[in-house]
């Protein structure tokens, strides 16, 4: 630091003296005099690029605010001269979105499902959009993948509980299962035959080790046998063949819905809890369900409607 | 005279064990108990030190000008609540990466989070500014601390808050306001602390012997009214009971909304900017032992910092019910703010001209200019987000998350280790650190560690914004949320990395502190010796 007078650093003001303070040596700046704890502080001026960019960005937010909603007045504020606001936006990107897919959604929502199976073009479309809110709407209970979790039906599988033809899973989806809400609600109520004193301990645990045996999981058992003929086959078929009908799952082919334990299996006997899906009819449009009967029945294990194979 | 005190402790002590006894919920039990016993033994306490004489206790090492007891707690606190914040960040970023982590209830990422972001924001970072605005308040006003004990009410009264905050968040007290989790009685705990910190530091001010008043105490003062204020409104809320740890803000809708992010954004603002810039503008000129660059650019960007910075917060709600106009005006003070914001980073860098070459040999001047470095990176971004195009694509990303980390990990986690390794040789009168290597580990390691959380998350954020928005030919969405959660997980590996290597940091940086503080050269007293001074003063 020297002691000379100089005038760097300082805008000069016309008819003022010179500043006759300290000058940094290094950047050959002068300092301000004050001093704290031995921090000094220079006279530089701030830099042009840094006071200009500054400006710039005032000139930005000044236009900005001119073409935008901006300043609040008593009741609502300025609309700006673009006319612009989000809901408005959100508005024409939804309609423009709409107006693009037009022509083959709305095939969608006026063939039957049947029909637009039948269509290669309205087919893809369909799994497509039933791909998109099946990820939206479903994936919380029968997974990304659709392949069900416990007390979820597996839907990729052929094995179905409310019949998998076009027409019962669109029925499944428009109206859910036991949901309070809707009168045509698909609806069966398995007796609890052990919390109800139905059945005895013994003859459930008999009767569980039947049902394994209709797949083959486990041994025969002539006692179960018999209590599954009196009490269980008027619903779940002689064989466990199970009745869509009723919503009553097939036993004789190794799939599960809750589990293969005999404990749960058991348990389920005693005290069966019953799935519950929502009647999707209230919350999606019809075409949307179209599109999510095509797109669950395409997953693997949907069947031919009656008329279309005469063979079955 | 001598009983008066320990009456109104042992009053207030009694007062909060019935409250204890009756209250609501199990969580307020524990707080009101915990009160209780930081009462009686403050009553206890008082008694076995009072003076019969009524004289007035000497202050043993802190005798000096300087009142310098209260900072080195802090910078102990700093470096311990460091380490916990930046551990339990480690163990949340583990969490979202391995969702089996979660220990429910107590150690779920829900609770440990708010623990998280309290615990580096208001632990490290609170104590970092209380004890170096201590520091440099009495340095640049050649005062010592206003109010006598004051200072240490304010020291231990905000750790009090810091116990409060996290046990409560573990036993899961909230009111569901990000960085202002506490519930209502927490919260009056802290204005009392704050109000008592305001005391100190304006009355320092107020009795400076500098005829003028140095830059660094502009911000700290900003700092510290503007959070006050901000603090106050935002936890305005009517308890359930008077008993019970429940509330409910005054607030509801995009009106709390708004204030919660009129909050947020300027405990950004004020807390991790202001405040740390009061720190730069100090120890950067005495590490580097260079004048500040620009006296009149730290007028211009102080004045237009603190003006602009307090209109941003709306830019937190873009896209929502919040009315257009407020994301607007949210959104052009943003984008204004980035000069002002420069221009602390230019006053910080340029103040090395002159002696650049002193980066090569100084470790601890390195970490101070890193810091500056991801300050300017960070204020860059911010307004860049900010602007309503890119903010479709970044909003409720972790784009958010990286940047939030480049700006604390870097700028906030820097500056203060920085700072404390300027003090710690100073506060404990030894010669210089234990190891300067050891602060060279500590500034690679943080600063890879940081490459690699900010990096991670701008590749995360970008790809889940991108994925968010992917439409199909019929204008259907492609990817269901948790399919773009799946996606995260390399990015969310790579960050416990990163994390990892910035905690093992700030573990060397414990290490060489308590090696410093008890080193083989101290050339006057250790921090336990303060006290005892006291102590045997008083018998």
């Amino acid at each position: 630091m020297s002691d000379i007078g100089a005038d760097k650093g300082f805008p000069r003001v016309p008819g003022s003296e010179p500043y006759r303070g300290e000058v940094d040596q290094p950047t050959g700046t002068a300092t301000t005099g004050h001093e704290w704890d031995g921090i000094k502080e220079l006279n530089t001026p701030m830099p042009r690029w840094w006071l200009w960019v500054f400006y710039a960005t005032h000139v930005f937010a000044l236009a900005y605010i001119i073409l935008y909603p901006s300043i609040p007045l008593l009741r609502d504020a300025t609309t700006g001269l673009l006319g612009w606001n989000s809901r408005l936006e959100v508005a024409q990107e939804l309609t423009a979105a709409e107006t693009a897919r037009a022509e083959l959604y709305n095939q969608i929502r006026e063939l039957p499902v049947e029909e637009i199976a039948k269509s290669d073009e309205l087919r893809e479309v369909a799994f497509r959009g039933g791909y998109s809110a099946f990820k939206v709407n479903c994936v919380q209970c029968h997974g990304a993948d659709a392949a069900g979790s416990p007390g979820f039906a597996n839907l990729q599988d052929d094995d179905w509980l409310w019949g998998g033809t076009l027409a019962d899973i669109q029925y499944t989806i428009e109206h859910g299962v036991r949901f309070a809400g809707n009168e045509d609600t698909r609806y069966s109520e398995m007796p609890a035959f052990g919390r109800d004193g139905i059945l005895e301990r013994p003859d459930i645990r008999a009767v569980t080790r039947h049902v394994l045996s209709l797949s083959n999981s486990g041994p025969a058992d002539p006692q179960g046998a018999e209590v599954y003929a009196a009490n269980c086959s008027s619903c779940h078929g002689d064989a466990g063949e199970g009745n869509r009908e009723l919503g009553a799952p097939r036993l004789n082919d190794a799939i599960w819905l809750y589990s293969s334990a005999p404990a749960d299996i058991e348990r389920q006997i005693y005290s069966p809890r019953h799935g519950a899906m929502p009647a999707w009819n209230q919350r999606l449009d019809p075409a949307t369900i179209k599109q999510l009967t095509v797109y669950v029945h395409e997953l693997g294990g949907g069947e031919a409607s009656p008329e279309d194979a005469p063979s079955q | 005279m001598e009983l008066i005190r320990p009456g109104i402790l042992f009053a207030l002590a009694f007062a909060f064990a019935v409250a204890s006894a009756l209250a609501h919920d199990a969580q307020f039990a524990v707080h009101m108990a915990l009160f209780a016993a930081v009462g009686l033994g403050l009553a206890i306490w008082t008694i076995q030190t009072s003076d019969p004489t009524g004289r007035p206790m000497p202050a043993g090492l802190d005798d000096g000008l300087y009142m310098d007891g209260p900072i080195r707690f802090g910078v102990i606190a700093t470096v311990f609540w460091g380490v916990v914040g930046f551990l339990v960040g480690v163990v949340i970023a583990a969490q979202l990466a391995f969702p089996d982590l979660n220990v429910a209830p107590v150690l779920n990422f829900s609770r440990l989070r708010p623990l998280h972001t309290s615990a580096v924001i208001f632990a490290f970072g609170g104590n970092a500014l209380i004890a170096t605005s201590f520091y440099i308040v009495q340095r640049t006003t050649a005062a010592r601390l206003f109010g006598g004990g004051l200072s240490w009410f304010v020291f231990w009264g905000y750790q009090l808050f810091i116990v409060l905050a996290a046990t409560g968040y573990l036993m899961g007290v909230t009111q569901s306001k990000e960085y202002a989790e506490p519930e209502w009685y927490i919260d009056i705990w802290l204005t009392i602390v704050w109000v008592a910190y305001l005391v100190v530091f304006l009355g320092t001010i107020v009795k400076r012997k500098e005829p003028h008043i140095y830059v660094a105490n502009w911000f700290f003062l900003a700092f510290i009214v503007t959070i006050a204020m901000l603090h106050v409104v935002n936890n305005l809320a009517v308890p359930v009971s008077f008993l019970g740890s429940k509330s409910y803000p005054i607030f509801s809708g995009v009106q709390d909304a708004l204030v919660q992010w009129w909050y947020g954004h300027n405990a950004v603002g004020f807390f991790l900017t202001a405040g740390f810039l009061g720190m730069m503008y100090y120890f950067i000129p005495k590490q580097v032992e260079r004048p500040v660059y620009s006296y009149r650019l730290s007028i211009v960007h102080f004045w237009s910092l603190i003006f602009m910075y307090i209109w941003a917060g709306p830019h937190h709600l873009h896209y929502t019910a919040l009315p257009d106009w407020a994301q607007t005006l949210g959104m052009v003070f943003s984008v204004m703010l980035w000069m002002p914001s420069w221009g602390g980073m230019i006053n910080g860098l340029m103040t090395l001209s002159g002696a650049w070459d002193k980066l090569r040999t100084d470790p601890v001047l390195r970490m101070l200019v890193i810091a500056v470095a991801f300050y300017g990176m960070a204020t860059f971004e911010g307004p860049m987000m900010s602007i309503k195009a890119v903010n479709s694509l970044s909003h409720y990303t972790d784009w958010t998350i990286g940047h939030v980390h480049s700006g604390a990990l870097g700028w906030n986690g820097m500056i203060t280790f920085g700072a404390i390794y300027y003090l710690v040789p100073r506060l404990w009168h030894t010669n210089g650190l234990y190891s300067l290597r050891l602060v060279n580990w500590h500034f690679w390691l943080a600063t890879i560690g940081i490459v690699l959380y900010a990096a991670s998350m701008w590749v995360a954020g970008i790809t889940q914004g991108l994925m968010w928005r992917e439409y199909n030919a019929e204008g259907y969405l492609v990817y269901s949320f948790v399919e773009t959660v799946a996606a995260m997980f390399p990015f969310y590996v790579i960050r416990v990395a990163g994390g990892l290597l910035y905690l093992i940091g700030g573990l060397l940086m414990a290490y060489n502190v308590w090696r410093t503080i008890r080193g083989e050269k101290p050339q006057a007293l250790a921090v336990g010796t303060v006290q005892r001074g006291g102590l045997q003063a008083a018998e």
